[in-house]
């Protein structure tokens, strides 16, 4: 799946693109297949979001989880600071792979 | 434009570099970011405008053949033309520009508020504004 | 310490309206992130991963304890409670609004604090030796130097819109702590035969994807031209830097394309223009300036003995403290690399303790180090004890000073846009590894950097083990590199082989200092013996004897 997030322009917040407006929750994204640049382009222009950008992302038992870590990261918030994140339960250094193969985790998640 | 003149706008094109260094009789001329401005120095008593392109605003070597022209003595039109940023004008007055061809035309207020902004400067540059150390030591 | 007058003031404030109207344009629509991204650069203001970062200027890494109380004022107002000290001696705040940055800057600058110029392709904060008026080994002290290049680049209108970022370091000692080699301009104090003070000039330094050590382009500049000669290298760089590949941009590219002593040339036949245009300040203002930093009141008559029966303060003396030019007295640095600690991080609490120390004990100066840590300058020994007693209630007591744990990391992918892995794991696995503090003193001198990314903010080239954090298909991967330094013998590492997962380079850094430990001579420090041994020794020990045959992997590009 196809999933939208930027980051609002004023607060800098990570956001993730709902269907209808931008969450907070990575949880909430949705798939937006190929429509994905034009509602980045609308929804920029509209100031609602800012530096939107399209990533690939796995639907899991949780919800949609991004391919790569940094965008994992993005919605957890530091590996370094778990009291920080928005998403404790999102295991950031599980692939989908691993999350498809219901694999466990490497051995030094952190304590998030 | 935003000019900052009072004598009258060369309205002529200006021809580029190499044409106007085979030419006798041209009064104005077209830097491009990569022409050496030190060409134009045995022709600076008779051109009326050198105008320097900005193709991308984050390209800066235009502020460096401008303050190269004033150092140099030249008093006539200096023209920043191109991708140019209201922010930037006022830098671009510090190095000698005196008139501007954006391609988006500027916010008149926003323009007025940030060439008004800094009552000093730290260093001497081509606008003849006396650095803060001279001010101190005056 | 400098302090401003109305017209630093003004033009700080100055720059807090400018700001703020940028800032407003912003958020109206009025400016597009493109247009908006390089004037929040030039104001410190990055996008990071998780928020906006602020990077705030701290000249030459100097600031007094009003300043610094201000730092955690703001960080605990507007950020998460926390700050982190950065390698060119600022402090950056990692979760900042940008609907807040007019009301913080205009808070900064109550206490004669700005953010210009920490980021962008423009000449930034002027960095120095952390024990500049303090250290015994002293031509001269270079912070009013720094502080007539800190005036002189600040809104400078030619050199706004630079090929790249700039950095100039400026020294005033014959050690190097501020890494003049690897900067776009290093400048060292020294005296001609004469005796008049001027400067050498290296160019073309610095790390990045493309390490490069600097060239010498002048022996001996006299002070009196400083700025003048500084503007000509800088127009040179302006006019013929590349601007075609952002990666090829940097000063260091064009000294190395024309050849130093070319470019060397070009730089004296501008500079035979440009010191006619009177860009020099009189001697009247370096006078001004160096008032300024006038040596403090030492005390005379001091007691320079300590009492050592406390294991743990003689280890802390011993480690963390370095020689004074003035009898009985100390210069004092704070650890800021706790056991399983994030590097260079410091809490607001953290914060408002080192000020109240300085204050106390240190004629209210601190200083912050490119190794991230914070210095005391000017400390009397017999108020150590005192001061170890307070840092240890504040878990700042870590006598690592140059220690394998007093290790530089980037911010890395937990919160760099940039970043291809992580860096702070690392650094907090290594120092869990090497926590006993007894063996770390017997390992001895070991700099160890980590970058989470080829932009090497992490300097892992000049580290004498630098790790390199890179994502192999998805994952992180860590290459490991030996050899580098940052001071006056100054190294480009290099990479020993193939990389390894996040617990793998741990374990390998462990392999490489066994090793170390079973050749070094007497005296010899981890660089000393790789220099005499060579890689082979230590690439058996790590990668095992096949390891040896293994061909080398190249940095990614």
């Amino acid at each position: 799946m196809k999933i939208l997030t930027g980051q609002d322009l004023a607060s800098g917040d990570v956001t993730w693109w709902t269907g209808s407006g931008w969450s907070l929750h990575l949880f909430d994204a949705v798939d937006v297949g190929d429509a994905g640049p034009a509602i980045a382009a609308a929804e920029e222009k509209a100031l609602r979001v800012n530096v939107p950008y399209v990533i690939d992302a796995t639907q899991t038992a949780d919800g949609p989880m991004p391919a790569h870590i940094k965008d994992r990261i993005r919605a957890a918030g530091p590996t370094v600071h778990p009291a920080f994140g928005i998403h404790p339960e999102i295991p950031i250094l599980k692939t989908p792979a691993q999350h498809e193969n219901n694999a466990d985790a490497p051995s030094e998640v952190k304590a998030n | 434009m935003i000019r900052f003149r009072d004598d009258v706008a060369h309205d002529a094109p200006p021809a580029p570099l190499a044409e106007f260094v085979g030419e006798s009789n041209a009064t104005a001329v077209r830097l491009e970011p990569t022409d050496d401005a030190r060409a134009l120095l045995p022709h600076l008593d008779r051109l009326a405008l050198i105008e320097v392109a900005f193709p991308k605003f984050r390209d800066g070597r235009g502020y460096s053949a401008g303050r190269i022209l004033r150092e140099a003595g030249y008093l006539g039109e200096l023209r920043a033309q191109g991708d140019l940023l209201v922010d930037q004008i006022p830098l671009m007055r510090r190095c000698g520009f005196d008139s501007f061809v954006p391609d988006v035309p500027v916010d008149e207020a926003a323009l007025a508020r940030t060439l008004d902004r800094y009552p000093n400067v730290y260093q001497k540059a081509a606008d003849g504004r006396s650095p803060v150390w001279a001010l101190r030591h005056g | 310490m400098y302090k401003y007058d109305t017209y630093d003031q003004t033009l700080v404030d100055a720059r807090v309206a400018d700001f703020g109207d940028q800032v407003a344009r912003r958020l109206s629509g009025e400016m597009t992130e493109d247009q908006f991204k390089p004037l929040r650069l030039m104001n410190g203001l990055y996008l990071q991963l998780h928020a906006y970062m602020l990077r705030v200027a701290i000249p030459y890494g100097t600031l007094d304890s009003r300043q610094m109380r201000m730092l955690g004022s703001i960080a605990r107002d507007y950020d998460r409670g926390y700050g982190h000290f950065t390698t060119r001696q600022n402090l950056q705040f990692n979760w900042i609004k940008l609907e807040d940055t007019p009301e913080i800057l205009a808070k900064l600058a109550t206490v004669e604090m700005h953010a210009i110029q920490t980021s962008g392709n423009c000449i930034r904060n002027i960095s120095s030796d952390q024990y500049a008026g303090a250290a015994a080994d002293e031509v001269g002290d270079p912070r009013p130097w720094a502080e007539l290049l800190r005036q002189w680049s600040s809104f400078h209108p030619e050199f706004s819109y630079l090929p790249r970022k700039f950095k100039i370091a400026v020294i005033g000692a014959e050690q190097d702590r501020a890494a003049i080699q690897l900067h776009d301009i290093g400048l060292q104090m020294r005296r001609d035969d004469a005796g008049e003070l001027g400067f050498r000039v290296l160019v073309g330094g610095g790390m990045g994807r493309t390490p490069m050590i600097g060239s010498v382009i002048r022996d001996f500049i006299p002070a009196a031209d400083l700025l003048s000669y500084v503007e000509a290298c800088l127009r040179v760089y302006n006019r013929y830097g590349r601007r075609d590949n952002i990666y090829k941009a940097r000063i260091k590219i064009l000294v190395h394309e024309l050849g130093a002593p070319e470019y060397a040339r070009q730089v004296e036949e501008e500079w035979t223009h440009v010191k006619t245009l009177g860009l020099d300040p009189p001697q009247a203002e370096y006078d001004r300036i160096a008032a300024f930093f006038a040596p403090p009141a030492f005390a005379e008559g001091l007691p320079t003995e300590i009492d050592r029966s406390d294991a743990g303060f003689a280890h802390w003396v011993d480690q963390n403290t370095a020689a004074h030019k003035a009898a009985g007295y100390a210069i004092v640095t704070v650890s800021l690399k706790p056991t399983g600690g994030i590097p260079g991080d410091a809490t607001a609490d953290q914060i408002d303790l080192i000020a109240d120390l300085a204050e106390r004990y240190s004629f209210d100066e601190m200083r912050i180090t490119h190794s991230q840590n914070v210095v005391l300058p000017h400390v009397q020994r017999q108020d150590l004890r005192a001061i170890w007693d307070a840092l240890v209630a504040a878990g700042l007591a870590t006598a690592n000073l140059d220690l394998v744990t007093d290790i530089i990391a980037c911010p890395g992918l937990d919160y760099c846009s940039l970043a291809n892995a992580r860096s702070i794991p690392v650094a907090q696995k290594i120092t869990e590894r090497f926590a006993d503090p007894d063996r770390q003193r017997d390992i001895g001198e070991l700099k160890l950097k980590i970058s989470g990314c080829i932009n090497a903010c992490g300097h892992h080239h000049a580290g004498h083990i630098g790790i390199l954090g890179v994502d192999r298909k998805g994952e992180e991967n860590y290459q490991l590199s030996f050899g580098g330094s940052a001071a006056e013998d100054t190294s480009i590492a290099k990479i020993i082989g193939p990389g390894f997962s996040e617990d793998g380079v741990v374990d390998a850094v462990e392999k490489a200092v066994e090793t170390y430990r079973g050749l070094r001579e007497p005296g010899e420090r981890f660089l000393d013996t790789y220099r005499r041994v060579g890689l082979q020794p230590f690439k058996a020990a790590i990668y095992g004897d096949a390891g040896s045959t293994t061909p080398v992997r190249e940095p990614v590009a």
